[in-house]
């Protein structure tokens, strides 16, 4: 493995651990506070149990995010000095402000956790509000940054050297509404899959109880509407990259050839040698009407980008097409949920369901992991689009394939200690207020 | 007079405020570092109470303090990013193991709590805590001694310098313990207002052994400032950077005195004042450089567009 390829897998590696803190911490807060606000309103206790469960599983997963993400902040620099040389003075406003919104969020959270028992059931449900803000805003902010490499603005160039930084518009580049829209919605589709899974599980092994039930419950009402959403705003990102990224495009798509009347190949293994796609599925004219919102326009293949600026398909278009139907499914899933409630006018999940249900538990965080590839590897060989290509952005410092493998050691570390310490939260019998003989008799059940 | 020939601009002016922010970042990180290296030198009958104290100290606030480094950083990278690549690339092996440090203390440190019923995961933690606890802080001053020292050497945007002799010196590993043994100073003179009785005893000597220690590494630290840091050494004597040093003095010596006494939240403000003073001397010597010799204020500035942004 080569300086530039090991730095780049650390960084991914470092942004892949790291996001997924940020997805449950822009989406756990919520749920929280829905939580609690349901319990403000009719009093159940069971409401109340589990929003204090996700606060003490969320203080965890919030230092963890907090430790992975100021790796990252020194990353940029030790693996990309060129770039961040190049970038700093332009894009620093996303990140000044996400270091704010994290503060806010901190100085809540703190209230928080620490206020169970001295606040007013009111003010307490209040002040997780700005947490479930401050955290959407962290991701919003900081997904500027990469917008931003998409879709560079906000300075000129002039004989080599940047000029006329405008910081403002930089930050509000035109790929930054789609892409925090999408990332944003991300968050929630991820963590309340996530969740609707664990308790699935639970139930699976027979704790068919009210606990359980309104978790998925609270889970999968906020997860139908987010992942309809999610394929809205998948489609406005699609349009957007059509446009303006069309070599990442044609990678998604896995299409070679430019062509109108475009169809959409589902599945298949793009190969490059022979410019093909092989075993796909076409569905006639549909892609040129995604891309573009007509059915004949001509979409871009591979073939007319320079060969030296095109991003591998091999991996974009499996990780595009692992997104998208992890999507499907997740509306799939989610509607067969609520349709069967419906019907039943009950809400009694059968044993198919669960099982569904517990096999979705990681599938919106991989499907958050393959759309940054679709975005970043997409986006190769160029690290900011057209300006600044990554191998001219890596760091000279030779020996990035140990460091590498150090920092590799250390995530795992990091997760396996995180695991097992969720684990124990989650083995401690719900904070309900029962007498405390039952309490004892159920702490190993 | 005691107003240095300095130029208030623009970044200047965000040249202090990210001082200020290192200055906060080791009053107030530096004590939780503090707190793990007493962890790692607890000893004699109370070694237990002792180490539950300070976990109990950090406790609320364990990663908190850590807010100023990535402010720190942050505004580095968005006001003098050509710094931020040159110490990213000059200092790259410190500043990896720094990071190893950060991440398995905090780490350590939440699992340490948790872990509480498994004795032997506990212990193991207990020891990654403290020995990351005194690694990070001597590191980072090893890379503070490593900017000031004249020998990181950027030219045309690369660094000449190689990845290892300027921070393998004896002036950065001076300035490394220096700053190991004031967060070391800082953490005990905290807990002394935190705790009482023999508790309180304990880290009242640990303090004063702490403060002199502190005195001694500082007085060391100069000639070789003199051999090893030679512009930031001039830059003391021509900015009357010197006036600080009777002042360090005085205040550390009104710590000591403090401590002895039994008045111990006085001695936590000195003992603040006194790093505080010791920084801002620093900076002053060291202006207008930001990396000796190469990177200035004014060359390694971003443009004043993003400079008032960064204001705001
Ligand atoms: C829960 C996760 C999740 C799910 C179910 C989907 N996505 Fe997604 N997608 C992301 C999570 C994500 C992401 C991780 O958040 C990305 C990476 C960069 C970004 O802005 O969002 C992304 C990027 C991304 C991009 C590239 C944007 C760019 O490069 O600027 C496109 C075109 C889509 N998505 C389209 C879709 C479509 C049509 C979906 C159909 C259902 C879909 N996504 C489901
Ligand atoms: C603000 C947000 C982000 C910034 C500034 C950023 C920056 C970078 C940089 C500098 C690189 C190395 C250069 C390159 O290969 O293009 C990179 C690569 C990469 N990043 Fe991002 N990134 C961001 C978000 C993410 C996130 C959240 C992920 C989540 C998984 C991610 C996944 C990747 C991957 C997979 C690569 C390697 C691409 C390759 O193989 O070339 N990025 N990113
Ligand atoms: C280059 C990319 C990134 C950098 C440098 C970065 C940096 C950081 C840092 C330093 C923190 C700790 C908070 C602080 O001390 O200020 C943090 C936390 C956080 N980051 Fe990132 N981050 C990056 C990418 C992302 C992305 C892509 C997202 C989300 C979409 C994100 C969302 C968050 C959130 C929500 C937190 C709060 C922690 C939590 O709630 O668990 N970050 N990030």
């Amino acid at each position: 493995m080569g300086d530039l390829m090991a730095a780049r897998t650390q960084m991914a590696t470092s942004l892949g651990f790291h996001i997924i803190f940020a997805a449950i911490g822009m989406g756990l807060p919520l749920l929280m506070v829905i939580a609690e606000g349901i319990h403000l309103r009719t009093g159940n206790p069971v409401y109340l149990a589990l929003a204090k469960r996700w606060s003490k599983a969320f203080a965890i997963l919030f230092a963890v995010g907090a430790v992975s993400g100021t790796v990252i902040s020194f990353e940029l620099g030790l693996l990309w000095p060129r770039f961040m040389e190049y970038a700093g003075g332009i894009i620093g406003m996303p990140f000044s402000l996400e270091g704010f919104a994290f503060f806010v969020e901190a100085i809540f959270l703190g209230i928080y956790l620490y206020g169970w028992n001295r606040l007013s059931p009111r003010a307490h449900w209040l002040s997780g509000i700005p947490v479930a803000i401050a955290g959407a805003c962290s991701g919003i902010f900081v997904v500027a940054a990469n917008a931003w490499m998409n879709s560079p603005a906000g300075f000129d160039v002039v004989n080599g050297e940047v000029q006329n930084v405008d910081p403002v518009a930089a930050m509000f580049n035109s790929a930054w509404p789609q892409q925090a829209l999408h990332m944003w919605i991300a968050a929630y589709t991820a963590t309340t899959f996530g969740i609707a899974g664990l308790y699935a599980w639970g139930m699976l092994r027979g704790r068919r109880d009210a606990y359980h039930l309104s978790a998925i419950k609270i889970a999968l009402s906020v997860g139908m509407v987010v992942s309809i959403l999610q394929a809205v705003s998948g489609d406005i990102s699609a349009k957007w990259v059509a446009e303006n990224q069309p070599a990442k495009f044609a990678a998604m798509e896995g299409l070679f050839e430019t062509t109108d009347n475009a169809g959409l190949a589902i599945g298949g293994w793009p190969d490059p040698e022979t410019g093909e796609l092989k075993y796909a599925v076409h569905i006639p004219r549909a892609l040129s009407f995604l891309a573009h919102g007509n059915f004949t326009e001509e979409v871009t293949g591979l073939n007319d980008i320079p060969v030296d600026e095109r991003p591998e398909p091999r991996v974009v278009h499996p990780a595009f097409q692992l997104m998208v139907g992890i999507g499907v499914t997740l509306i799939v899933v989610s509607t067969w949920f609520w349709l069967v409630a419906w019907r039943k006018r009950a809400i009694v999940p059968n044993r198919w369901q669960l099982i569904a249900l517990v096999a979705l538990t990681p599938a919106g965080f991989i499907a958050i992991e393959a759309g940054w590839v679709v975005t970043e590897v997409g986006r190769q060989p160029w690290i900011i689009q057209d300006i600044m290509r990554t191998e001219d952005a890596v760091t000279e410092v030779p020996g990035q394939f140990a460091a590498f493998g150090g920092f590799t050691l250390l995530f795992m570390i990091l997760a396996v200690a995180t695991i097992w310490l969720l684990r124990l939260v989650a083995s401690e019998p719900p904070m309900l207020d029962v007498p405390s003989e039952r309490r004892h008799t159920d702490v190993h059940s | 007079m005691f107003i240095p020939d300095v130029v208030v601009d623009l970044p200047f002016i965000l040249g202090s405020i990210l001082l200020l922010g290192v200055i906060i970042y080791a009053v107030t990180g530096g004590a939780d570092f503090g707190g793990g290296i007493w962890d790692l030198l607890a000893r004699g009958p109370r070694a237990r109470e002792q180490k539950q104290e300070i976990a109990r100290a950090i406790g609320p606030i364990w990663e908190a303090n850590h807010v100023w480094l990535i402010f720190a950083i942050v505004l580095t990278f968005t006001c003098f990013p050509p710094v931020f690549a040159a110490i990213g690339t000059a200092l790259y092996v410190p500043l990896v193991l720094v990071l190893v440090g950060i991440v398995l203390r905090g780490a350590a440190f939440v699992f340490r709590a948790y872990a509480a019923d498994v004795i032997p995961a506990q212990r193991a933690w207990g020891h990654t805590f403290a020995v990351a606890s005194a690694a990070t802080p001597f590191l980072l001053g090893l890379c503070a001694g490593a900017v000031a020292s004249g020998d990181i050497r950027v030219i045309d945007s690369k660094v000449t310098s190689g990845y290892f002799s300027p921070w393998l010196a004896p002036f950065p590993i001076a300035i490394g313990l220096l700053a190991l043994i004031s967060c070391a100073y800082l953490a005990a003179v905290y807990l002394c207002v935190e705790t009482t009785g023999e508790l309180q005893d304990d880290f009242r000597k640990r303090a004063l052994g702490a403060g002199v220690a502190f005195a001694t590494i500082g007085t060391i630290s100069l000639p070789l400032m003199w051999r090893g840091a030679p512009e930031v050494w001039d830059g003391m004597w021509e900015r009357d950077g010197w006036l600080l040093i009777p002042v360090a003095i005085v205040t550390g010596l009104a710590t000591m005195y403090a401590v002895w006494t039994r008045r111990f939240r006085i001695a936590r403000i000195v003992a603040i004042v006194e790093v505080a003073v010791l920084l801002v001397g620093w900076a002053l010597a060291q202006y207008p450089y930001l990396i000796v010799p190469d990177l200035t204020y004014g060359n390694a500035a971003a443009s004043d567009a993003m400079l008032n942004v960064a204001l705001v």
